[in-house]
């Protein structure tokens, strides 16, 4: 089993959830996270003090699947969450040891 | 309860009220004197009493003429002619009206209004510190007023503090006038000065926000009040204070603050540089980044003001007259135009008008107008406006960074050097055409407001620092490192401000 990580953009989570579903991928966990890479933040400035606001908000994806479907999840978030400009986000892939489904006790790829 | 137990239960009402009525009904009463009245009958002449109701005045009740030009007085707001032949026995109901108005007005200006002004200006976790703040003084403040502050404020004494006559409110009655003006109730006069009283050290707090004890904040208030804000109340506005133009001929410096431009601004805002300069700046001032933490709330915060001030500044014409009027005026036009201008200056300097800016602009305008209200025409609003949007604005954008100081919601950079503008320009605008207090004091006006700036400045700074290091000293002004990080609302209050499921 794979997990795959994908920080995005927060408008792309609806494109993206939908490409997955296509994939036949139901479950996920998303988060609300705040991060840079190379885009620069915003400044502020509130009666004459200037704050640089350097975290921007994205959204974290996590799903974990069948090691034969992870490529092809992969590249449908990729895919969903593009824009071309700079921002668009990361995915990362780590391996899966175990996964165990909690009302059924089912294990390894049956559980995700 | 049945039908008819309730009819029964209303009609007992009813009738009970009409027996109690009764006695009202007769209070009004009608001279009556007996005369001997010649009779002519076929008989003759005879001689009759009888009993007629007469126009003539007995002796001791005051003449038509007399209660006719005690009601004009009334309308007119002056002083009443027939003093105790008067009929009028109570507060002229217009204007008594209006006077409670504005103390309600003014007590908003504190809660909420500045509550939620500074409370949107701090970071979440110590939005609480700022409400407790104007909780608290609110409270301590109707006390020690209560107690002997409005006697100390305005009780006779001498030419710099009053004098006990007055204390828990002795020798004081509802019905009672002329402490205040003519035609509004003594007490209404006490409790319109309390919202002053109230709101006065609320706006020194803004300067040290987010790292000043809260036992400190009440402590440093008490002594305070005692030594900076009952006297200066007494110099201003006392009958025999030192600094009070129209009232006392006598007068040391014949200055004029038509609502508190030296009372309330200066000495707060002066307070407030002492204050925070001796309290130190918050923990990582000028590294992390404390944006406001709802601006949304600022902006209400602001309206409230704003609409409050009507009440702060027009209610001090002391009766809904045309310096009512007039002070209403130039109180609308000088705080939306310096909203405005403040704006527009940092459209220019920064790229973008923020809401701060005009929040921060609409304030300085009603501090600036403050001493002035009554006193100047509105195009001397309009252009004390300009004045109020710029100066202010540089003093928060540039004087705070060049001197270094944390005041962290500018008390001093709008209400101290607006005050002292406000001061200033009174100085230069204030019209004997406008208001007849100011034709004898015209010539020389602006020397005397200097002399009182100088008087209010000097008597804050001292009394600040000395205040200060006695609190500093006893109990301590600030938290310790780790309590301020955590926020003040949790280790001063054990609350939070914001729980978000």
């Amino acid at each position: 089993m794979k997990k795959i990580e994908a920080i995005i953009k927060p408008f792309k989570l609806e494109e993206v959830k939908d490409a997955l579903a296509d994939l036949g991928i139901e479950g996920m966990t998303v988060s609300e996270v705040k991060g840079f890479g190379r885009q620069k933040g915003h400044t502020e400035i509130y009666r004459g003090s200037e704050y640089t606001v350097d975290f921007l908000p994205k959204i974290k994806i996590e799903v974990v699947v069948a090691d034969d479907l992870a490529e092809k999840a992969t590249g449908a978030i990729v895919k969903a969450a593009k824009t071309g400009k700079i921002g668009d986000g990361k995915v990362f892939i780590s391996a899966v040891e175990e996964a165990i489904r909690i009302r059924t006790d089912e294990t390894g790829d049956k559980a995700v | 309860m049945t039908k008819k137990t309730c009819w029964g239960f209303w009609s007992l009402v009813l009738a009970v009220s009409l027996v109690a009525a009764l006695p009202l009904q007769a209070q009004e009463s009608i001279t009556a004197v007996t005369e001997a009245v010649a009779v002519t009958t076929a008989e003759g002449t005879v001689t009759e009493s009888v009993t007629v109701a007469t126009e003539e005045a007995p002796a001791g009740e005051p003449s038509v003429e007399d209660r006719i030009a005690d009601l004009e007085a009334y309308i007119n707001n002056v002083d009443r002619p027939s003093g105790d032949a008067s009929k009028i026995k109570a507060p002229g109901p217009g204007h008594n009206a209006w006077q409670m108005v504005s103390t309600a007005l003014v007590l908003f200006m504190t809660l909420p209004g500045l509550a939620l002004f500074y409370g949107g200006l701090v970071r979440s976790k110590n939005v609480l510190s700022i409400l407790a703040m104007c909780l608290g003084i609110t409270g301590l403040v109707s006390f020690l007023w209560w107690l002997c502050g409005y006697s100390l404020s305005f009780g006779a004494g001498n030419a710099f503090i009053g004098d006990l006559s007055y204390a828990m409110f002795k020798d004081m009655s509802p019905a009672g006038v002329g402490a205040g003006y003519y035609w509004i109730s003594d007490y209404v006069w006490a409790m319109f000065q309390l919202t002053f009283a109230i709101i006065t050290p609320a706006l020194i707090f803004g300067a040290t926000a987010e790292r000043m004890k809260f036992s400190a904040v009440l402590l440093f208030t008490a002594i305070w009040m005692f030594v900076v804000y009952f006297p200066m109340a007494h110099m201003v506005w006392g009958a025999t204070g030192f600094m009070c133009g129209p009232l006392n001929p006598d007068a040391g410096i014949k200055a004029i603050d038509f609502a508190g431009g030296t009372v309330v601004h200066m000495t707060s805002g002066y307070t407030a540089l002492i204050l925070c300069m001796i309290l130190g700046p918050r923990m990582g001032f000028g590294k992390v980044p404390m944006p406001p933490h709802s601006m949304v709330l600022v902006m209400i915060g602001t309206g409230m003001l704003y609409v409050g001030w009507f009440g702060f500044n027009a209610g001090s014409a002391l009766g809904a007259d045309a310096i009512a009027a007039n002070a209403f005026t130039t109180t609308m036009l000088c705080a939306g135009i310096a909203g405005f201008v403040w704006g527009l200056a940092e459209w220019l300097v920064r790229g973008k008008p923020s809401v701060l800016g005009f929040c921060s602009g609409i304030v300085a305008g009603l501090v600036v107008i403050t001493p002035a209200a009554g006193f100047v025409t509105p195009t001397s609003a309009v252009i004390m406006a300009f004045a109020a949007g710029i100066i202010p604005f540089l003093a928060v954008m540039y004087l705070k960074k060049m001197l270094g100081y944390d005041d962290a919601l500018d008390t001093f950079g709008i209400h101290g050097v607006g005050g002292t503008l406000g001061a200033i320009l009174t100085g230069i605008f204030a019209d004997p055409a406008v208001n007849s207090v100011v034709e004898p004091l015209k010539a020389g006006l602006l020397v005397e407001q200097f002399k009182a700036i100088a008087l209010t400045a000097v008597l804050s700074v001292v009394a600040t620092a000395i205040i200060a290091f006695i609190v500093k000293f006893t109990i301590g002004l600030r938290p310790t490192q780790d309590e301020e990080r955590e926020g003040l609302d949790t280790v001063d209050h054990g609350e939070e401000g914001y729980i978000l499921e």
